[in-house]
């Protein structure tokens, strides 16, 4: 093929033009450069082998939840329960394992193997509950998961019955809360995780569905898209993701109990918008996660080290995303006169 | 009376959009009591000047009186408070509000309380409809109604807000005999009680038999005005379409032969195809290298019937066969693909991937042949290329975002998504619309060369240019119904028109 592969007309384009069309991807990322210079001046003990090691075990679980949010959301859709399915998850697991006698839980204890399967099988259970309600009864994926939200809660609630779990298998124990040398199991699962989940968004034809039905739904069908396929696809590995940070989280934190991962929903929320992929759907990736779960771990693992009262953290963090919510419309806002320019 | 001035009047109105006119020099008298129709093709100018006259176009040449005053109409609000009323082709009832209350929206009669007196607004609200001879529960949800009663109650609400002047956009399009009958009682209830009405409609049927007065519009201009009893609809159609003489492109309105019906096989057939509300009873064929068009006017059923063979649209009943196997459309749009049935909606919006690069909006229909699982970039930016190089898109760039691209070349590539792996039965919704001439001419050069290639094409559109310039054999549908077929004959505009 004889024609120029990169488009010449595109440099004839005003540079602001050229620059606001780059918005959505630049902003965090000078975001996340800036927060690191100030809190390294700001204080000694912020940039140290010890704490970058931190950070990333802080965030590994929030990234593991925005990798499969930002299928849903990069679809156009929305999924509210995955906290809620990550605990049910962790708490299933729990379930499956022999629990101390203290634990007065009716629970069923299966080899570790097993209990892991279960559990991953629970959590893709409920995304395919959500997939149905969404694709097939039709109901709008932001009320289906708040319902599945509460759900997941429900079977938390009923397995665990207020009590806390303390046992889960070995080999989950090791990749939640162990270490290979310096390097936490936990970071290595979340990098595989986030690998993965780029190369099937960059490389495969579901990928490439899923920023097409992201970008236009009506295209895609009139193409001839199985478009009810591609976003119960994004439902169930939203779902998959979830019971897979539900598992690690119940070895990290030690234990499985109800709400536990409370924080986790508005986290990963945050953290795909907070890294530019759009709201409208169709534009942003696990690059732009990445960046936007690191931004949100610097800040709260920064504020904690310059010694920030606690309560105006809170703040800053509404702030934070108040900030990026803007920057994610005014994107959309440029990308479409972008395209009136041809 | 004839020293009475008449009720409306326009005089030398001009408009022009950006250089080019909408309306040139026109003028029109609407009387008292009188039904006036307005004739002309999409784009005549018919809806230009009823803008003007119900205030949406305030920048205007000329000058328009009222009662034999001059006036100015700035805003819609100025019009109706001059008593001038617009009911659109598209209502603007609430379906979820009762009858009552649509007819008496913003005049809800209050209690001593200052809230909404229901009884009373039940009351007034059938009251006022049984006077316009319109029966109806008041406290029924409108949208429960059939269509031709929500309209009659959007007219009610209309006419109870002071307008003594009416104008009807395409009121009879979506309503079936028995209805239009209603509705005409109504227009000559309101003839009698002195009030005026403006008939707008393409069914000149229609305009012949309720009108006092016609008028016709030709591009921007009035080419003829009589009394209805003393013209017919062949004198009508003359005066929309033009001799043919005033422009050399005009050369689609000329009568063409259509070639005999093929003797090669069906590729497709459809047997009794329905949606509620909007086709019904919809049997075709479409033989190999042939070009089957469907017209109709706006509103006729034809892009919903097209929208349904691509399984957009759920079909209520009737079956669909593509090489004598049927296709199962209720898996939607991806079982109509892979019976061999591709669509192309008249919407580009609809149909292209704006922010994304030209050869991602081409491969997209084939990315499963490509390969099942992974992408394989430089392939899909080879076959896109070649395509793009064949249509003469312009520019020639398969990394542009589409949206960059003008309507003619965005449809090419539109078109190009179904050229690698041809379909057996290629579905063209309005291909032309909107296009220059010389993006019109590709565009019928592309669909030859794909009907040489032995597939079936339907394509559908309410312009009758794009129709005769493309089909082999003519469908016409009128009212959800394929009324009439024209194959092995002369047709022209005239006579499709007239079918219409």
């Amino acid at each position: 093929m004889s024609a120029p592969l990169t488009d010449p007309a595109a440099l004839r384009e005003p540079l602001w033009l050229r620059l606001g069309g780059q918005l959505r991807n630049l902003a965090p990322f000078v975001t996340l450069i800036a927060l690191v210079v100030l809190f390294s001046l700001l204080s000694p003990s912020f940039a140290t082998v010890g704490n970058v090691s931190n950070i990333l075990q802080q965030v590994s679980i929030t990234a593991i939840i925005a990798v499969g949010l930002t299928y849903v959301i990069l679809c156009a859709e929305i999924d509210l329960s995955v906290a809620s399915v990550a605990n049910a998850a962790g708490i299933l697991l729990a379930f499956f394992t022999l629990q101390d006698a203290s634990v007065n839980i009716a629970n069923i204890p299966l080899p570790g193997p097993l209990a892991m399967l279960l559990a991953l099988a629970g959590a893709l259970a409920l995304g395919a509950v959500t997939a149905f309600g969404v694709t097939w009864i039709g109901i709008p994926s932001f009320i289906m998961t708040l319902a599945m939200l509460q759900i997941g809660n429900g079977i938390g609630a009923l397995l665990v019955r207020g009590q806390i779990a303390y046992n889960v298998p070995d080999l989950v124990v090791a990749l939640g809360s162990g270490s290979i040398g310096p390097v936490p199991w936990i970071v290595l699962v979340a990098a595989l995780v986030l690998l993965v989940g780029h190369l099937v968004l960059t490389y495969t034809r579901f990928g490439r569905y899923v920023y097409m039905v992201g970008g236009n739904r009506e295209a895609a069908e009139h193409s001839g898209v199985a478009v009810k396929a591609v976003v119960a696809g994004v439902m169930m590995i939203s779902a998959l993701c979830s019971g897979i940070a539900g598992m690690l989280g119940v070895a990290y934190f030690g234990s499985a109990q109800q709400n536990q991962f409370d924080n986790y929903l508005l986290d990963a929320i945050s953290a795909v918008v907070v890294g530019g992929t759009s709201l409208f759907g169709g534009q942003g990736g696990i690059g732009n996660t990445i960046v936007g779960v690191l931004v949100l771990g610097v800040l709260n693992n920064g504020l904690d080290h310059i010694r920030m009262d606690s309560f105006l953290k809170i703040l800053i963090r509404g702030l934070v995303l108040l900030m990026a919510l803007v920057i994610n419309v005014y994107a959309q806002r440029l990308r479409s006169m972008r395209r009136g320019v041809g | 009376m004839p020293t009475d001035p008449p009720l409306l009047e326009l005089r030398g109105v001009s408009k022009r959009f950006a250089g080019v006119t909408a309306l040139d020099n026109v003028d029109f008298s609407l009387g008292r009591g009188e039904i006036h129709g307005l004739v002309g093709e999409n784009g005549a100018g018919k809806s230009t000047l009823m803008k003007i006259i119900a205030g949406v176009h305030s920048e205007y040449e000329g000058e328009m009186r009222l009662d034999g005053h001059p006036v100015r109409l700035r805003t819609p609000r100025d019009a109706r408070d001059a008593g001038i009323g617009m009911v659109h082709q598209e209502l603007s009832i609430v379906p979820a509000l009762s009858v009552a209350e649509n007819v008496m929206l913003g005049r809800q009669p209050l209690n001593r309380l200052g809230v909404i007196s229901w009884r009373r607004m039940r009351d007034q609200a059938r009251a006022q409809l049984r006077e316009l001879g319109i029966e109806v529960d008041p406290a029924a949800p409108a949208g429960s109604l059939p269509l031709g009663l929500q309209q009659m109650i959007e007219l009610a609400r209309v006419l109870l807000s002071g307008a003594r002047i009416l104008i009807l956009d395409e009121p009879t399009s979506a309503l079936s005999p028995p209805e239009v009958e209603k509705l005409f009682a109504l227009l000559e209830r309101l003839r009698a009680s002195g009030r005026s009405v403006v008939f707008i409609s393409h069914f000149l049927d229609d305009v012949l038999r309720i009108s006092d007065n016609v008028t016709v519009f030709r591009n921007g201009r009035r080419v003829g005005a009589s009394p209805a009893r003393s013209i017919s609809k062949a004198w009508l159609i003359e005066r929309m379409i033009g001799g043919g003489h005033e422009r050399l492109e005009e050369s689609y309105t000329d009568a063409r032969t259509l070639p005999p019906r093929p003797s090669t096989p069906a590729v497709l057939e459809a047997e009794g195809l329905g949606v509620a509300g909007l086709f019904d009873g919809a049997s075709l064929r479409v033989h190999a290298g042939e070009v089957l068009g469907i017209y109709g006017f706006m509103g006729s059923g034809q892009l919903e019937l097209a929208r349904a063979l691509s399984g957009k649209l759920k079909l209520d009943h009737g079956t669909v066969r593509v090489d004598g196997r049927e296709a199962r459309l209720r898996r939607g749009t991806p079982g109509a693909k892979r019976a061999g049935i591709a669509f192309v909606p008249e919407s580009r919006r609809a149909m292209l991937f704006a922010p994304q690069p030209v050869y991602r909006n081409i491969s997209i229909s084939i990315l499963e042949r490509i390969n099942r699982l992974l992408l394989r970039p430089r392939l899909e930016r080879e076959i896109a290329g070649g395509h793009v190089r064949r249509l003469g898109v312009r520019p020639a760039r398969v990394d542009l975002p589409v949206g960059q691209l003008s309507g003619g070349n965005q449809q090419k590539v539109a078109l190009a998504r179904w050229l690698t792996h041809l379909p057996r039965v290629l579905l063209l919704s309005e291909p032309t619309r909107g296009m220059d001439v010389g993006a019109k001419d590709d565009v019928v050069r592309i669909v030859r060369a794909l009907r040489a290639e032995g597939i079936g094409i339907v394509v559908v559109s309410s312009e009758p240019e794009t129709v005769l310039s493309l089909a082999d054999r003519i469908l016409v549908m009128r009212r959800g119904v394929l009324a009439r077929e024209f194959a092995g004959e002369a047709v022209g505009k005239d006579r499709l028109l007239e079918a219409a």
